[in-house]
Order: structure tokens, then sequence, then C-alpha cells
């Protein structure tokens, strides 16, 4: 028996997020007395494999071929079903990040193993294996229990926080037979976000809302967020009226993020905007509406104008960092 | 050609959390409900438009006892063709898609369009789980979907960035923001909707693969400490050293 974890890759890096699928898997594997095999496909370094260690992996998988640098999920089942009979695992273990929720539910169907998408606990094995995860929307938990003989966990992105250490894993090469009909989806082009922070991956988000009146005064906003480090938001309104991008949309059907802290300008907070955010650790409000719902859901607020606090914000956070 | 929509009976983003039965069942007393958003705005709408310039089919499908019927009585005053309501009552995503998935492999579908998740269970794994178990290709979280023959040209989220991906039908797409704008029901559609087939099918055997032990409420938050607006300095230190987030 094992536990054996997903790790996916982007141009040769393996995310924070799989990471934390790492550690989790080793957790796990801890805690059923067996060993954590990761997973990686595509062209990865030999060092970055083997720093899986760090978070727990005895052992690496490695199906380095250049067809699985853009992975598909229909490849990733038939790899991954493949590493399961191999290494008898009884757990499967995916970050609940994009890839994770394109590939977990189709290798459930495939091993009939029971999928908890977007764990935030380990398993509690006392009495059957029962996994924490939100429900709607973030406004309530539950407690699943996986009654299939495998099992497929899916963790939640920035839930549990990474603490590497000083192991090394072993790499093992791993080459399932793959044929023209296991590439049915072609990968075209691969559209990176550059120069800025990728939004549901980013620690520190600073969001806006129609509190700003309009495109032109987002500049305030980008200075905070570049001044901590952060990625810019905004809430359904300010996309639906294209003053921002529809991919900084944030809420109930715009992105849900859940990052260390989120900064919320001029957004009145209407409960699809929380149940985007609501996971956030920490939550600041700014705006000038004392009765604005969103005071209610954060843990710091400033009633006050944004045109005037921001930059003022701004200013005392370089120079608290010293830039 | 034939377009599956799947559809979802969830509360309305509004409603009030609340749990009955020793926290074990969701309470719907005072619920409203509607159309899981993502099926309704992305994966129907979407299906829609390609009705209306490929003279495509829509069927719907829900499974669901009798208190999904508004619901999918709405989907068809969208513009829905005809709907199927398989008559079983799970929360397991396995179970929902075997029957899905049955019903699917009768119909030869050319698209099975999904939400990219619920917003009740967030389980996220209907689409994937159905694309599996019929034996087509699956595509996640897509924002474009354009068709050219037989050939689909997608847009997806990947990790750090985008795909542009294309595939040969037939397909299973989960959808998300950008695939369509959400439209509202004319009467023209409510009329016709009346008496459009709704067709009620017994479920096939399947297996249940997880159960939900019990439901919680998030821990009340502590309340909001207000700073100054002139004292910004404040916040500042506070997410620093209280916080530990900056």
């Amino acid at each position: 028996m094992s536990v054996l974890i997903f790790a996916d890759q982007f141009q040769g890096k393996i995310k924070k997020s799989a990471l934390e699928a790492v550690q989790y898997g080793a957790k796990v594997a801890a805690q059923l007395g067996t060993s954590a095999t990761v997973l990686v496909a595509g062209e990865v370094s030999a060092d970055e494999l083997a720093s899986l260690g760090q978070y727990g992996a005895q052992k690496v998988l490695h199906v380095s071929d250049a067809r699985l640098n853009e992975l598909e999920a229909g490849t990733a089942t038939k790899i991954l079903a493949e590493a399961v009979a191999k290494e008898n695992a009884a757990v499967v273990v995916f970050s609940h990040n994009f890839s994770g929720r394109a590939i977990a539910p189709q290798l459930s169907s495939r091993l009939k193993a029971g999928l908890v998408a977007g764990a935030i606990s380990l398993p509690d094995t006392a009495n059957g294996f029962v996994v924490k995860k939100n429900v709607f929307s973030g406004k309530a938990f539950a407690n699943v229990n996986i009654t299939s003989e495998k099992k497929i966990v899916s963790v939640l992105p920035n839930t549990f926080s990474l603490a590497p250490t000083g192991g090394s894993a072993s790499v093992e090469a791993f080459a399932p037979a793959l044929t023209d009909a296991d590439f049915r989806v072609k990968p075209i082009k691969v559209e990176t976000i550059s120069g800025e922070v990728p939004l549901t991956e980013a620690e520190i988000v600073v969001s806006g809302g129609r509190g700003l009146k309009g495109p032109e005064n987002w500049g305030i906003l980008e200075d905070l967020a570049h001044a901590l480090g952060a990625a810019t938001a905004c809430s359904r309104p300010v996309a639906d009226a294209d003053w921002r991008p529809h991919h900084e949309h944030v809420g109930q059907t715009g992105f849900t993020v859940r990052p260390n802290l989120y900064i919320a300008i001029g957004i009145s907070g209407a409960i699809q905007h929380l149940a985007g955010v609501n996971g956030s650790k920490v939550i600041v409000v700014i705006n000038k509406d004392p009765e604005a719902p969103f005071f209610k859901a954060a843990d710091y607020g400033i009633v006050g104008d944004a045109f005037e606090v921001v930059p003022k914000l701004t200013e005392a956070v370089k120079k608290y960092k010293g830039i | 050609m034939k377009i599956l929509v799947c559809i979802s009976k969830t509360p309305d983003t509004t409603a009030k959390i609340a749990f009955a039965d020793n926290n074990t069942k969701f309470s719907e007393a005072g619920v409203q409900f509607i159309i899981n958003p993502y099926d309704e705005w992305y994966a129907l709408v979407r299906a829609l438009e390609l009705k209306e310039t490929l003279n495509a089919t829509v069927h719907l499908i829900t499974v669901g006892g009798a208190d999904t019927e508004p619901v999918i009585r709405k989907a068809l005053a969208l513009g829905g063709d005809e709907a199927f309501r398989v008559n079983a009552d799970s929360h397991d995503s396995y179970y929902i898609a075997s029957q899905i998935a049955a019903h699917a492999k009768q119909e030869n579908y050319d698209i099975i369009f999904t939400g990219k998740e619920t917003i009740d269970y967030n389980g996220s794994g209907i689409g994937g789980m159905v694309a599996e178990l019929v034996g087509i290709p699956f595509v996640s979280i897509a924002s474009k979907f354009e068709l050219n023959g037989q050939v689909a040209t997608l847009r997806r989220e990947i990790e750090g960035g985008e795909e542009v991906c294309e595939v040969t039908l037939p397909v299973a797409v989960s959808c998300q923001k950008g695939m369509a704008e959400a439209r509202i029901p004319n009467m023209r559609g409510i009329m016709a909707a009346r008496t459009k087939p709704l067709k009620v099918i017994e479920p096939v055997q399947a297996d249940t693969l997880t159960s939900i032990v019990s439901f919680e409420l998030p821990p009340a938050k502590a309340g909001v400490k207000l700073i100054p607006a002139d004292n910004v300095e404040e916040l500042v230190k506070l997410l620093h050293e209280e916080a530990k987030v900056i």
C-alpha cells in the first residue's frame, strides 16, 4: 500500500499548490503507516524532482516526456491509473488547483475511487476516512466520508502552509506506454500571465469595487499592490462594466481566492462577493460607507475615502518595507 | 448536432445557510432555489448560442426529486428543447455522474456541457466523471468554446495562465465565466416551456463512493477592528505584528 501524489509542473517548475499536496500526501502516508510517492509528468530537472523530499516524499516517479509538458486530463488519468497499479496506491492526492480539478474527477471514475474535492483537513481515520471540505462557497464545511476502497483527495490551495525539511527523494523513471489515442485534446498555445502575480496563487490580493468610480482611478490600487507584491482583483460590477478584465473578477461566479491578506477597496461586500473571498486569512476593508456589509466580514477596517486613504497606505507600506 | 447540458438545483446565492437534523442535512426552510449559476449562465447559454447558429438540439438533464422541476422548467424557458430528470436524490458526485452517463451513452451527444462546479457542494467533479464514464475527452474550466465543423477550439484555465486547445467532437466541457453572457427568459419562452417534454427516468444501479457525515458552520468573526483613516501606519503595524501577513 502507498499514497500517490500528483504534482503538476508549469514550465519545469513544481507549483506551490502542488508542493502543498505533496506535504499533505506525505502526512496521510505517515498516518496510514505507509510511504509517499509523487508522480511528475513532463520535463523537469533532477534537482527539482529530488527536492520534493523536503516535503516528505520518499520516491518520485518521473514521466519525462516533452509531450506531457502541457498535460491534458485524459493523458494524466491514464498515467496516474498505471502508477496507482504499480505502487498499489490506496490514496491519491492532488492539489485542488486547475490541474487537480481537471484530472481528479476522471481518475475517480476510472478507479471507482471516492473523491473529496478541496480538502481543508487531514483525514480522520478513527471512523472511516473523513475529510473536511468547504461547501456552500465557503459559507459552511462538510465532513465527508470516502467509503470506497481507493480514495482520492484534492487539497485546497493555500490552506496548509509549507514547512520544508532537509529530505531528498529518490527519482525513478516511469514510462507508461502512450499512443496517439491518449492525446485527444491538443494544446495549441499557452498564454502565461507575465509580469504580475497570478491572482489565484497570490498571497496578498488588493481588490477594487465601484467605489473607485472608474478604470482611470486604478492607479492608486496598482501602486498599493505593487508595494505589497500583491495581485489585483475586482468585484463583479467592475468586470461587467469592463473597467477591469474578467480574469480579475473574484466572487461567487468569478474566481475564488484564499490569500493570506485580502484588501477590499470601495467594495460594499455583497454576499456573492464574500463567497469568493471568505477563505482569506485576513480581510481589510477600506470603504467610506460605515454601513458597508463588508465590514462585518473584515478583520481590519478603515472608514474613509479611498482616494485619500489608499495613497497614504501605499506610502506607509513603502516606508515599512524600506522601498 | 446534439448537446446535453447538466443542470443542478442550488440554493439562491443570497440564501442563509443553516442545517437541520443534528447538522446532517441542509435546511431548506425559506430557501429559494435556482439553476446553479455556472450551469445556467455559462453552460446552458453557450449551448443555446450554438443551437442558434448550428441548428443543434439542446437536451437538459438533472438528477433530483420532483422539487427540481421548477428549475428545469426555467432552463427550458431559456431555450432548452427537451429535459430529462433522473428520479434520484444523492450528494455523491460519482452516483450523479453515473446517472448522467447512462443517459448520455444512449443519446450519443456531440457535446456535454456542465458548469465548473455547483455553488452548494462545490464538488467540481461531474464533468470529468461523466466524460470518463462515457469515454469521451474532457476539457475543464473553459472560458471559450468555438466550433469549426467537428473541431472545437477551447480556452481553459491552467496554473499560471491559460491554454488554447483543440479537440475533435464528442467532448465534455466544464464552463466558467467568459463562455457566454447571462440571459433572462422571455414570456414566449416561459409559455413554450410549459409544453416542452420533461421526461422522468428511473435511476440505473450505481455505487455511492462518498457520504456526508455532518455539516459545520464557520466560527463567527471576532469583529472588525477599525483604524482611523488618518492613521494608516497603525494598520501596517497591525498587519505586520498582529496578523503577521506582511
